[in-house]
């Protein structure tokens, strides 16, 4: 956002006396006329309140007087301490909460692509009730997360349908592995259609004529599928598992009302950071999150920078995509 | 917000006025003048039952020049915390009378949200002990008790009789002797004991302290302080986790909040359960109606004490028309309303007549049950970090239930965390 001053630029390039500056800076003026509305939005949805949190980090909890027995009025000013406690003594919930977060991100996200692109490449298949089958691998997608919640406890429940088809008592709901993987099922059940969807876009790109040079060269289904269509669908796969990545990271509501709060074995970072707000301690609560924007933020440029993921899509599929997405970003943005 | 709180704290010793009205509270120094008359907010959890509109209709027809708008919250009661806590964090006037659960009254009080009440302008004499100490915050007034709620042992009188228990048991020896009694009927081979909410939530809190209460332990001394690595009080969590080891209590009761309690009993599963009043009158509309019945909780050597529920309505610090506010929860708290609110929405009253009232014991046979269970019932710990205490409590309490720490070992680091929590 800060290497585009769109008036900067436009207004030199006004006083220029050649003609063809004056065409482009007239479109340079058009242009920062048309982004300054979205750059003014972005400042004040995203970059103000980043930078909120990040002061509110820098402050401690208000303290109890003993004396009068009043809490007081303002935040003490603790620099880096909150962000210091977490490899401390108070660091253990923060480093449980992290590595669960890991936890899940990881296992969910990687079920999550096997499971939707099976499902994609069911859905691309020529059969008879092909849109009734499309439909109904999408319904999980377009139910509530919250909801989802509310259906899986029930699912999981001490007499509920999983026990009953387990033939035996898994208490799912209290603490331990078993509470982990609830939610694993629950995610993935919820999510796979997502990743799905978009390989399936990616599967109708790819031209019939491709399979077919494959197949009289000789290539068996499994070939193929190495060969070809993971290779062409690349694009498509990357995009969708960057999305899950960052919303997988970002897990609040569906831990928190399949299993519950407070529940260690499944809290996530988002948890712990809802938590120490909803005790009043805004700063530990804005630290905690902070930390959590980063490692977003870092998984992101990641992606980006190491898989080449295209972001912004459209045009030069084909080489020079391992920059070509941060550059192609800043050019459609300028 | 500093040099605000400077120049109060200048003005207070300069002049010794009460600046109440500055939205900041004047804490310490006596009880806000309550001025300014007009429209006020009362702000609740989601009315599922249609009572309160109702009622403010009735006060608005009354008073057309100081009207009440209901602003509705969620119903999950962390949610409505979370929203009063914003409001007044942003020092809003938005919010008036808030309707504050029992354990709130601490937190709310000591970050000055809410504002210390006039005690002469309620008749608090009138109402149970029990509930009018969960309102108050180091002895002061902060708020004045609309409802309140106790714990009961829910038994099934047809399966006791039966097996020859003339009394529901008082102890929880008795309740483990007649539950071996009923037992060996051949229609309750397949029924388990007791249950409560032992679920991580904060039923598990109100379950642990009633179990620790019972044995004549306690949580939080009077003035705050832990206090619960006592031999009494391991007998109280003793009783919950070897009802857990010895099948008393089924194991799948680790899981349950109010609901599960509610439909395992019902469908028969449980001989006693311990729950809420409002399951009595579901549980008359399901399959064993007229074969149940409520008795105080039991206790390690006697009846046990209850934890108490129920909501308080307090002004909120950072309001407007502050004089409207008082008189409308004088109104909303007045014998007259708890009666139409136990009536239509079964919420239990404050004031101790309306329990030996004829005509309401005749519809709800429950309600002296209820009184004794409120008025030998102790609130949960009354802190202000009330949050951190909950989570404490669930924590160790559940490790003793689910086997991962022994009693001892449970409470000793209980204690340990809750000073640690009440210290900061």
């Amino acid at each position: 956002m800060t290497e585009i001053p769109p008036e900067a630029d436009a207004r030199p390039a006004v006083q220029r006396p050649v003609e063809r500056g004056r065409a482009t800076a007239g479109a340079g003026r058009l242009a920062a006329l048309l982004v300054s509305p979205a750059l003014l939005v972005l400042t004040i949805v995203v970059l103000y309140p980043t930078l909120m949190a990040l002061k509110e980090s820098l402050y401690g909890p208000k303290g109890l007087d003993p004396e009068t027995g009043f809490i007081s009025a303002t935040e003490p000013f603790v620099g880096l301490r909150n962000y210091a406690e977490i490899f401390g003594e108070a660091g253990a919930r923060f480093w449980n909460a992290f590595w669960n977060t890991t936890f899940f991100t990881v296992v969910t996200v990687g079920l999550e692509t096997v499971i939707g692109v099976a499902m994609a490449l069911i859905m691309h298949q020529a059969f008879r009730g092909r849109a009734l089958v499309r439909a109904g691998i999408l319904v999980p997608w377009a139910v509530p997360t919250a909801i989802s919640g509310l259906l899986w406890r029930w699912v999981f429940n001490s007499d509920g349908v999983a026990n009953a088809l387990l033939g035996r008592q898994i208490l799912w709901t209290t603490e331990g592995f078993h509470a982990k993987v609830a939610v694993i099922v629950a995610e993935v059940w919820k999510t796979a259609p997502f990743i799905g969807l978009l390989v399936l876009a990616g599967l109708q790109m790819i031209p019939k004529e491709v399979y077919e040079a494959a197949r009289m060269d000789g290539a068996g289904p499994a070939r193929r599928f190495w060969h070809i269509t993971l290779p062409l669908v690349k694009p498509a796969l990357l995009v969708a598992v960057l999305f899950r990545c960052m919303d997988a990271l970002r897990m609040f509501d569906l831990p928190y009302i399949l299993v519950g709060a407070q529940k260690h074995s499944v809290e996530t970072l988002s948890m712990l950071t809802q938590n120490e707000a909803s005790n009043v301690r805004f700063g530990p609560a804005s630290a905690y999150a902070v930390i959590l924007f980063l490692y977003v933020f870092l998984i992101a440029l990641a992606f980006v920078r190491l898989l080449g993921t295209d972001l912004v899509g459209g045009a030069g599929a084909a080489g020079g995509r391992r920059r070509g997405g941060l550059f192609r970003r800043r050019e459609a943005t300028a | 917000m500093t040099t605000r709180s400077k120049t109060t704290a200048a003005a207070l010793a300069a002049t010794g006025l009460l600046l109440a009205a500055c939205g900041s509270g004047s804490g310490q120094a006596g009880t806000p003048s309550f001025e300014g008359r007009g429209p006020i907010t009362y702000v609740a959890g989601k009315d599922t039952t249609g009572t309160v509109q109702p009622m403010l209709d009735r006060w608005n027809k009354a008073h057309p020049k100081e009207k009440v708008t209901f602003i509705q919250l969620p119903t999950d009661a962390d949610a409505q915390r979370q929203q009063m806590i914003q409001n007044a964090e942003t020092k809003s006037d938005a919010y008036t009378v808030l309707s504050l659960d029992a354990v709130w009254t601490s937190e709310f009080a000591a970050h000055r949200w809410i504002d210390r009440l006039p005690e002469e302008r309620f008749p608090l004499e009138k109402m149970l002990k029990p509930v009018v100490e969960t309102s108050r915050y180091r002895g002061d007034l902060y708020a004045v008790p609309g409802s309140s709620d106790g714990g009961m042992l829910y038994y099934r009188t047809d399966l006791l009789k039966k097996a020859g228990v003339s009394e529901p048991p008082a102890t929880w020896a008795a309740l483990k002797s007649a539950c071996a009694k009923v037992k060996k009927l051949p229609e309750a081979k397949n029924m388990s004991c007791y249950a409560g909410q032992f679920q991580k939530y904060e039923g598990l809190t109100v379950n642990f302290a009633e179990a620790v209460h019972s044995a004549g332990g306690q949580v939080t001394d009077a003035s705050g302080r832990p206090n619960v690595d006592t031999p009494q009080a391991r007998k109280g969590l003793d009783f919950l986790t070897g009802s857990f080891k010895d099948g008393t209590i089924p194991e799948q009761a680790v899981t349950y909040q109010e609901e599960d309690g509610r439909q395992a009993f019902q469908a028969g599963k449980l001989i006693f359960l311990r729950n809420w009043p409002y399951v009595y009158s579901l549980a008359q509309k399901s399959a064993i109606k007229g074969k149940f019945a409520v008795a105080p909780l039991p206790g390690l050597d006697g009846p046990g004490s209850s934890s108490l529920g129920g909501h308080n309505m307090a002004v909120s610090s950072s309001a407007e028309n502050k004089a409207t506010a008082l008189d409308f929860i004088k109104f909303m708290t007045s014998e007259e309303n708890t009666r139409t609110l136990l009536r239509d929405a079964s919420a239990a009253p404050p004031y101790a007549s309306l329990y030996d009232d004829r005509a309401l014991v005749e519809k709800y046979p429950y309600l002296p049950v209820l009184k004794e269970s409120i008025l030998r019932a102790v609130p949960r710990p009354r802190v202000v970090q009330y949050g951190d205490v909950t989570s404490a409590v669930q924590q160790e309490a559940y490790a003793a239930l689910t086997g991962e720490k022994s009693s001892a070992q449970a409470l000793k680091d209980l204690q340990k965390t809750l000073r640690k929590a009440v210290a900061r």
